[in-house]
């Protein structure tokens, strides 16, 4: 029973810091433009399959280091030819315009790497157990997913907070005015982080890609629980996003790891319904089937009754 | 009244729809005209929340599917004699499901618009989409249920087996639901929708509360999408999860917004267009999908209010009469445009393509020979330049054809 909730616990920490690394960059992006990038796990996609096409010449290393750096030029590209021409229509067009872009990009990948799974290998170097406990392996690649992904949110806590750049960003969230009356380039800035943050989504895509098998429907699996995330950190906050992350990859890994159910919870209160009954998927699902819909009842539950997230400012 | 105003529109809008078999009676066009009649209701019903009522929802086929279950368990009902009613209320039913779950979930979805109820919305979809696979017993999992529409009372004889049967039935269905939507429009409730819409803050000042309009318009829009369900479930005799899930909201989303969302009309075109699209050019390639994409973002970016904004831009040339001046700088524009258009498409299905041979407007192109690709990348840029020159042509003759007359002026 102990070694079911270590690994769980760190299996949910590596899914939480990946998730973190999407919802960062969902967040600041948000909370610069004011718009939800509904595109956001499809830079994530796209980094994955440019690591395994890079992969597949160069090795995983270079893969690593080269498939961010395009998808963070091709955001920046998306930011300055599209969303900025869109903005002028207003916030309902510019989310549509992301939700457009995300079925285009998948439609794209289709196009180009076809409908089939990618066997998008872990590098043979990290190919080995970290540590054994109470007879389970931990692998080397776990490990180096959870190094790289608490590097860059040390990193980015840094930059944001202690560089000149952060400060001149983070001013620029909240007056970008002023910020461009002394001189900055503030939509250079937004093209910026824009490029940034999807090159930290494309950075999760090479890391992920291994793990969760790169195929044309991982955005759409992880997409939405980043927007889950997002929403429940409550919009625009870092540290909210951080905490969120965490808990749903924790809840997540908890809830597949566990074997209690609804029959237990029956047997516990000493009642008992006949099989048959119409309502017998009610009473016979336990907490692994019901996994996937956690974060989505969390969501809705914390819209109804704390609409601005965990973190979050008020609305206005 | 508005509606008598218009009869002559409403009259040929029926005429159409009941002729459009007369016209084209193969089975595959019986089957896309079924398709389109549910779109045109579904699409309806989105734009009542979307376009009119300011609410971007991103879980709108909840109520869809919501619909078409229950439509479907109706449809098993009747099989079974536990009810006996004629099939022609099976959309009624889904309607009223629909209705009952935009009661429940807009009780506490609408409190705000924008952001938050998109993104209950969201929530919302995916939670019924996902739950919708765990309780199998109702949803019938993966596969899905059916049920089969020529059991109950006969209607004058009709037992709806053919698809053409149901066609008159859907056509039917799609008015009505048509112009009630059109009539809600001009109710109060309706109007204050747009007001809502607009600035809910002013709206409040005069006395409405805004949650509860916003919360009006989402009920009668949920009961529409649930009888595009009905609808569903009567033509195809099968629902699945499929058909509550996300990729179902993203596609009426496409087609509202495509088609225009501040029209009544827009959602209706919209419907049309991609339903066409879907049936027609799914024969011929298997990139549609992807073209989709292109001209879904193209709209988005250029036609920020739809086909039906575009044909209604043209209101003021056409009123002073200058819509000629406009024809000549729109064919030297048109013509390379759609060269463009063509030669980029060329070269998307030839280097997709796995034959020798690729059949092309009547051309044989081959997509192995460097010629093919260089002369369609030459064709593809000259036209690309033709069209960029020739815009600033058409930028002046819609000056002058949308101009202010000089009396007019002083």
């Amino acid at each position: 029973m102990l070694e079911v909730f270590i690994f769980a616990t760190l299996n949910g920490l590596v899914t939480g810091f990946l998730l973190f690394m999407l919802a960062s960059g969902l967040t600041l992006i948000f909370s610069m433009m004011g718009v939800l990038n509904f595109a956001h796990a499809s830079f994530y996609m796209l980094g994955a399959y440019f690591a395994y096409s890079l992969s597949l010449y160069f090795g995983f290393w270079t893969g690593l280091i080269f498939a961010p750096i395009i998808v963070g030029v091709l955001g920046a590209m998306v930011e300055r030819y599209g969303l900025r021409r869109v903005h002028q229509s207003g916030h309902v067009a510019e989310l549509v315009f992301t939700f457009g872009l995300a079925f285009l990009i998948e439609e794209s990948i289709q196009f180009f790497w076809g409908r089939d799974t990618k066997n998008y290998q872990t590098p043979e170097l990290l190919d080995f157990p970290l540590f054994t406990l109470l007879g389970q392996e931990f692998s080397a690649y776990r490990g180096f997913m959870m190094t790289i992904s608490v590097g860059i949110f040390i990193g980015l806590y840094y930059v944001l907070t202690k560089s000149r750049v952060g400060i001149i960003i983070q001013a620029a969230i909240t007056h970008p005015q002023t910020v461009s009356n002394l001189g900055h380039n503030v939509p250079l800035i937004f093209m910026g982080v824009f490029g940034m943050g999807t090159a930290l989504a494309g950075l999760a895509g090479v890391i992920a890609g291994p793990v969760l098998t790169t195929f044309p429907g991982m955005a759409t699996v992880l997409g939405s629980i980043v927007f889950v995330i997002v929403v429940i950190g409550g919009l625009g906050s870092l540290a909210g996003a951080f905490i969120a992350s965490l808990l749903i990859g924790l809840l997540q890994s908890y809830a597949i790891a566990s074997d209690v159910g609804m029959p237990d919870l029956l047997n516990l209160l000493g009642v008992s319904f006949e099989r048959g009954h119409p309502l017998n998927d009610l009473w016979t699902m336990n907490l692994p089937q019901i996994a996937p819909v956690l974060p989505y009842l969390l969501l809705v539950l914390v819209l109804i009754f704390r609409p601005t997230g965990l973190m979050g400012k008020r609305e206005e | 009244m508005a509606l008598l105003k218009n009869s002559s529109i409403w009259i040929a809008f029926l005429v159409a729809l009941l002729g459009l078999p007369l016209v084209f009676d193969s089975i595959l066009a019986i089957s896309i005209m079924n398709q389109i009649a549910i779109a045109i209701v579904f699409a309806l019903s989105y734009n009542m929340l979307l376009g009119q009522g300011g609410m971007l929802s991103f879980g709108h086929a909840v109520y869809f599917g919501l619909g078409g279950f229950l439509s479907v368990h109706a449809l098993i009902l009747i099989e079974f004699e536990t009810m006996v009613f004629s099939i022609l209320w099976i959309p009624l039913i889904g309607g009223v499901f629909g209705l009952l779950a935009g009661v429940f979930i807009g009780s506490f979805s609408t409190h705000k618009a924008g952001t938050v109820f998109a993104m209950i919305s969201l929530g919302i979809g995916e939670l019924i989409a996902a739950s919708s696979l765990i309780f199998s017993s109702f949803f019938g999992g993966e596969a899905g249920i059916s049920g089969d529409r020529t059991f109950g009372p006969t209607f004058f004889g009709f037992d709806f087996a053919q698809n053409i049967e149901i066609y008159y039935v859907a056509a039917v269905w799609a008015f009505i639901a048509t112009v009630f939507m059109y009539l809600f429009t001009q109710t109060p409730a309706g109007r204050m929708a747009n007001a809502v819409r607009d600035n809910p803050e002013r709206a409040e000042f005069i006395g409405y509360s805004s949650r509860k309009v916003r919360f009006i318009s989402f009920c009668a829009s949920g009961l529409f999408a649930g009888i595009a369900g009905g609808l569903f479930a009567l033509n195809y005799e099968f629902i699945t999860e499929e058909n509550l899930n996300a990729a179902t909201s993203g596609r009426v989303l496409l087609m509202a917004y495509i088609g225009g969302l501040g029209y009544f009309i827009g959602p209706i075109i919209g419907a049309v267009v991609l339903t066409l699209m879907n049936s027609l050019l799914s024969n011929y390639s298997e990139l549609w999908m992807l073209y989709l994409g292109i001209m879904f973002l193209l709209t988005v970016m250029f036609l920020p209010r739809g086909f039906a904004g575009f044909i209604m831009m043209h209101q003021l040339a056409w009123v002073r009469g200058n819509m000629k001046m406009l024809i000549k700088p729109y064919i030297i524009t048109g013509i390379p445009a759609v060269l463009f258009a063509a030669c980029v498409i060329a070269l998307i299905e030839i280097s997709h393509t796995e034959d020798e041979v690729f059949h092309y407007l009547g051309l044989e192109l081959n997509p192995a020979s460097p010629i093919t690709w260089l002369v369609l990348l030459g064709i593809a840029g000259g036209a690309f330049y033709a069209v960029k020159r020739s815009v600033l042509q058409l930028n002046d003759a819609w000056e002058t054809a949308n101009a202010i007359p000089k009396e007019e002026e002083a």
